[in-house]
């Protein structure tokens, strides 16, 4: 699978909060049109990283290149948060009319609420809950309306922090396929960031497998398209999903070694072994 | 905050203020109290309706002024609050003074504002922005500045300004701290009319508020139509709480709910 040109390019890139390092040597890069996940355990810099790109935080080193640029505030790059991330006070199309609104001020309103009721059609949400507030939609519609809020400005960069975390099964996988189809429609880039293998290897096209602040060399998702039930369980979905996981393995032994040494007057002490929960 | 109001919602008052007029009356039977100490609640009512016009142009005016107040203390009370909640060095320069409001005893402040405005209706209603503005800035400001980080990213992200900011996002999220500050100083508003009204009303003004009445009841041991005045009063408080409170309902049905 031959790479396209890099949207995003990550170079040597750290992050520190006070004293903690939280990034180190992060040097990767996310081709353009695709879907490139970020994998790895809580607490490994997965969301810091794809905050960083986003400028919601400082790099203390390094460098992001964008290419072409994407700017938020014209709504070539969206977010979208673990939570919805709704406003309560306004209905579902009002929520997604948000983003035109800030990028767009000068969109009159009817253009806005018209693209946003667009955008909440292709969402699949039900037309009855377009005028609903969030307090009446479901953990499934919310996010259908957060994807819709994000997606509405046609962004080249899509980054995606957990969004499926907190669904259930049947609605993570609709919405999965959902987020699937709307790509083939309209191709952008797009950094996902999960805790889920299953999830990375259905949705990707590549995924960097992070350890403790740290990433690796990034993993080719070479499963035919379009990707659905069938592909789940086909022998070469075990195989990418066994793949990431040797990864992960490798990533946690390597990066427990470098960034924790343990003193040595700890590291030659006789530990007991097996399992705590023994 | 949403359950339904039927009849028997109001059972519970209603038998509780059953009781105590009971009590009372018992007193008055009992305790063989002289009138001028405690009336029974029946020359009570009879004083009401002997002074019913007084008492009624005693309410509009103080019910006036506890309005006006509190409607000047909702506009300077958001104003302030939307100030302060723009950056920490003018909530740390402004919030020992907003403290003040609360802790200086308005008894205290009333004689000085009746020497500077007047035995005028205006002092009344200083008085009453005073004592009504603290619960307003301070939930307004509260509201205005508890934001949760991602919605703040979500804004930074789509590059809004600090106006775009403060009307979509601050001010909305703020109506309901603004509902729960004005439940309070509506209480308030009509507590600082009436004790605005005793200094105003001392002064042989032409002044006619329900402290105005009360204090010249008091002066002349009139005890029976002091505490009809003191039931208008307190009617009147609940009113205003009352509005306040299906103001607050209303709009809140839309804020009402996390996302």
């Amino acid at each position: 699978m031959t790479a396209n040109p890099a949207a995003i390019r990550c170079r040597d890139l750290a992050v520190r909060f006070g004293d903690v390092q939280v990034l180190r040597g992060i040097d990767c890069e996310f081709p353009a049109g695709e879907i490139v996940s970020l994998v790895g355990p809580s607490g490994c810099g997965k969301t810091t990283l794809l905050r960083v790109i986003a400028g919601l935080i400082p790099a203390a080193e390094g460098r992001i290149e964008i290419a072409p640029p994407a700017k938020a505030n014209r709504g070539e790059m969206a977010f979208v948060f673990q939570q919805p991330t709704l406003l309560p006070w306004r209905t579902a199309v009002e929520n997604v009319a948000l983003a035109i609104q800030l990028t767009d001020p000068a969109a009159s309103k009817s253009v806005t609420l018209g693209r946003a009721a667009e955008e909440l059609v292709a969402m699949e949400l039900p037309l009855d809950a377009f005028k609903r507030y969030p307090r009446e939609l479901s953990g499934g519609m919310k996010m259908r309306v957060s994807l819709a809020r994000a997606l509405v400005t046609r962004p080249m960069v899509l980054l995606l922090d957990e969004p499926f975390a907190a669904l259930d099964d049947m609605s993570r996988g609709a919405l999965g396929d959902l987020l699937l189809r709307r790509w083939d429609e309209r191709p952008f880039s797009a950094v996902l960031v999960t805790h889920n293998i299953s999830e990375a290897v259905l949705l990707s096209h590549r995924m960097f497998v992070m350890g403790r602040g740290t990433i690796g060399a990034g993993i080719v998702d070479d499963l035919p398209r379009p990707r659905d039930e069938s592909v789940r369980v086909s022998a070469a979905f075990g195989q990418a999903y066994a793949r990431v996981s040797a990864e992960l393995r490798r990533m946690a032994e390597a990066s427990a070694e470098t960034l924790w040494p343990l003193p040595p007057d700890l590291a030659e002490a006789k530990l007991p072994r097996g399992n705590v929960d023994d | 905050m949403t359950e339904k109001i039927s009849w028997t919602t109001f059972l519970p008052t209603i038998g509780l203020a059953a009781a105590m007029l009971t009590v009372w009356q018992l007193l008055i039977w009992f305790g063989n109290l002289p009138p001028i100490l405690l009336p029974s609640p029946w020359a009570v009512v009879v004083a009401g309706w002997d002074n019913r016009v007084v008492l009624g142009r005693g309410a509009w005016v103080t019910g006036a002024a506890a309005v006006a107040g509190f409607c000047a203390s909702l506009v300077i009370g958001t104003l302030t609050a939307a100030l302060m909640s723009q950056s920490r060095m003018l909530r740390l320069a402004m919030y020992p003074y907003v403290i003040l409001l609360q802790t200086v005893p308005i008894v205290a402040i009333a004689p000085l504002l009746v020497i500077w405005s007047g035995y005028e209706f205006r002092t009344v209603v200083l008085v009453t922005l005073i004592i009504s503005l603290f619960p307003i800035i301070n939930n307004v400001t509260e509201g205005l500045i508890a934001i949760s980080s991602d919605r703040l990213d979500l804004f930074r992200l789509y590059g809004a300004t600090r106006m775009q900011t403060l009307w979509r996002l601050r001010v909305p999220a703020a109506i309901s701290h603004l509902m729960l500050g004005a439940k309070t100083s509506s209480g308030l508003a009509v507590i600082g009319a009436i004790v605005a009204e005793f200094f105003v009303g001392n002064g042989g003004a032409n002044y006619s508020g329900l402290g105005t009445l009360m204090t010249g009841w008091q002066s002349l041991g009139r005890t029976a139509p002091l505490m009809a005045a003191l039931c208008v009063s307190t009617f009147l408080g609940v009113i205003m709480f009352a509005s306040v409170q299906l103001v607050s309902r209303t709009i809140l049905q839309r804020w009402m709910g996390n996302d």
